[in-house]
């Protein structure tokens, strides 16, 4: 009797990918905490982190470890179930973003061909947008359930600043739907690999500014870090955490930076791309490996020029910050799309 | 029983236990949260019937946006079970009678329907939910309703800007 009749040694590979991705990206998210110490302490003049091992090296675990002993507090006047959901729904929705993202070729192990990929849905860049789109309710719950007046601001804060931005950013990203005809992360990647097309920084630049800055306001970072503004909110949405749960939050901010900066690579820096470069003379496990060595190396200087932007430039005021995206990150998508939408039918 | 039989049931289950609490919590901001988790259910229902655009669209304009607003106004009214109004005994069987028969003539309509009779979902072969033929019909053969959708839609937002506006 077949009573699950389905492939398991898919589903076993599936699940060694998605726990090797999900461990890879936590310890990413681990070290970016770290690089960001050491890089606002490069950009202030000052040494940073570097007593708990080489170069400070231990120094995310000293941090993790210190988030884990501290005591655990939950208001009394607070909502105790939500309270303890709204950080774990906010990383979740952080993580599920790497289901669609190509993090290189395909691998052939053991006879199978293994995609290095979770899952290559044909709507792959959508699913990010509801994934996104889910991730507020981590800092909405986790804000309304303190019950604290300065939490509820900031969660009703980062959830209008979230929506907001949303609109600018698919619109950016409806113009370079335009040019790819697809919605596959995949098929986008593949797209900018093959010989003779650059990659689509080269035909979407404005598109790319925009999506970068909407990145930059949906991950919450400074200058749109405005639910944390603590000279105006005390502290922020999770004002009332504590301890590991805390660490949560703090920790899917790092996570999010990680995924948009994926995102951006495969959508207009090439994804799993060489420069100048053609794959396929490596054999295939080889070039698959160094392929996603390279999208590491994309996400990385893409992180670098967050955190860059993070400790140079000061946080809006909050009137700035919808007047940017309304009023003229809006408009500027419009245009970007009516121009690439008449570049296209002039080619046509 | 086949995977796709696993996640029906499932998804199934989870949508009308998630649709029944959304009504018998107490609290006005768990009802929001339940109801999210059945615009979930329903998304896994679209995906199995191989309409995974809809899909994700119920997740983003519902469970992302629309359920959000829900949940700021249900926070800044400061809405909880206390401030509820508890209705009484007689009302709530009223309800529950009334929405009984309804649920009655559904059953039996969805029974006796000869549109349904003897036809299978098509969970895997049905291909009009995909992008690509969902955008070529809209665009081809119901481009002048789906025009004038939008124009309804572009006169809602004008009007709340309007309607929000401070003179």
């Amino acid at each position: 009797m077949t009573l699950l009749a389905f492939d398991w040694l898919l589903i076993i590979e599936k699940l060694v990918l998605i726990a090797i991705i999900v461990f890879a990206s936590l310890g990413i998210a681990l070290y970016t905490t770290f690089a960001e110490r050491k890089v606002a302490a490069i950009l202030q003049d000052r040494p940073g982190p570097e007593r708990a091992g080489p170069f400070g090296l231990f120094q995310p675990f000293a941090d993790g470890l210190k988030l884990i002993m501290k005591e655990e507090i939950i208001p009394s006047s607070a909502n105790r179930t939500l309270f303890i959901l709204g950080p774990g729904l906010a990383m979740t929705a952080a993580l599920m973003t790497c289901a669609v993202i190509p993090w290189g070729g395909t691998v052939s192990l053991f006879g199978r061909e293994i995609s290095l990929q979770i899952a290559d849905i044909n709507i792959g860049i959508l699913y990010v947008f509801g994934v996104v789109s889910v991730g507020i309710y981590g800092m909405m719950i986790g804000g309304w359930a303190s019950n604290n007046k300065f939490s509820l601001m900031a969660a009703l804060r980062g959830a209008s600043q979230a929506i907001s931005y949303e609109l600018a950013m698919s619109i950016a990203l409806i113009a370079l739907l335009m040019t790819t005809g697809s919605l596959s992360l995949r098929t986008i990647v593949e797209q900018q690999m093959a010989p003779g097309h650059l990659w689509n920084i080269a035909y979407q630049p404005l598109g790319f500014i925009l999506f970068f800055i909407c990145a930059m306001a949906e991950c919450n970072r400074t200058p749109f870090d405005l639910p944390e503004a603590e000279n105006e909110l005390n502290f922020g949405y999770h004002q009332e955490y504590s301890s590991m749960k805390l660490g949560f939050y703090l920790f899917s901010e790092y996570v999010n930076m990680i995924m948009s900066s994926a995102v951006m690579a495969s959508l207009y820096f090439g994804g799993y791309d060489i420069p100048f470069f053609n794959e396929s003379v490596l054999p295939q496990n080889i070039a698959a490996l160094v392929g996603v060595g390279a999208l590491l190396i994309k996400i990385v200087i893409f992180i670098f020029v967050f955190m860059w932007i993070r400790w140079t430039i000061p946080r809006f005021r909050y009137d700035q910050l919808m007047n940017l995206g309304w009023k003229s990150l809006i408009p500027l998508a419009l245009v970007n799309m009516l121009i690439t939408g008449a570049f296209i039918l002039a080619r046509m | 029983m086949s995977i796709t039989e696993i996640l029906f049931f499932f998804l199934s289950a989870l949508a009308i236990v998630s649709a029944i609490m959304v009504l018998v919590s107490k609290n006005p901001v768990y009802s929001v949260l339940w109801l999210v988790a059945v615009f979930f259910a329903i998304s896994g229902h679209y995906i199995l019937l191989n309409a995974q655009f809809l899909a994700i669209v119920n997740m983003i304009v519902y469970a992302g946006a629309i359920m959000v607003l829900f949940l700021f106004v249900i926070m800044l009214m400061n809405l909880n079970a206390q401030s509820e109004p508890q209705k009484n005994m007689w009302m709530k069987l009223a309800g529950v009678i009334s929405g009984g028969c309804f649920l009655m003539v559904l059953v039996s309509l969805v029974r006796q329907a000869n549109e349904l009779t003897n036809k299978k979902a098509l969970t895997v072969e049905g291909n009009i939910g995909l992008i690509k033929n969902l955008g070529k019909v809209l665009f081809s053969d119901y481009v002048v309703p789906f025009e004038i959708t939008s124009v309804l839609f572009l006169s809602a937002m004008v009007g709340a800007i309007v309607i929000g506006k401070k003179d």
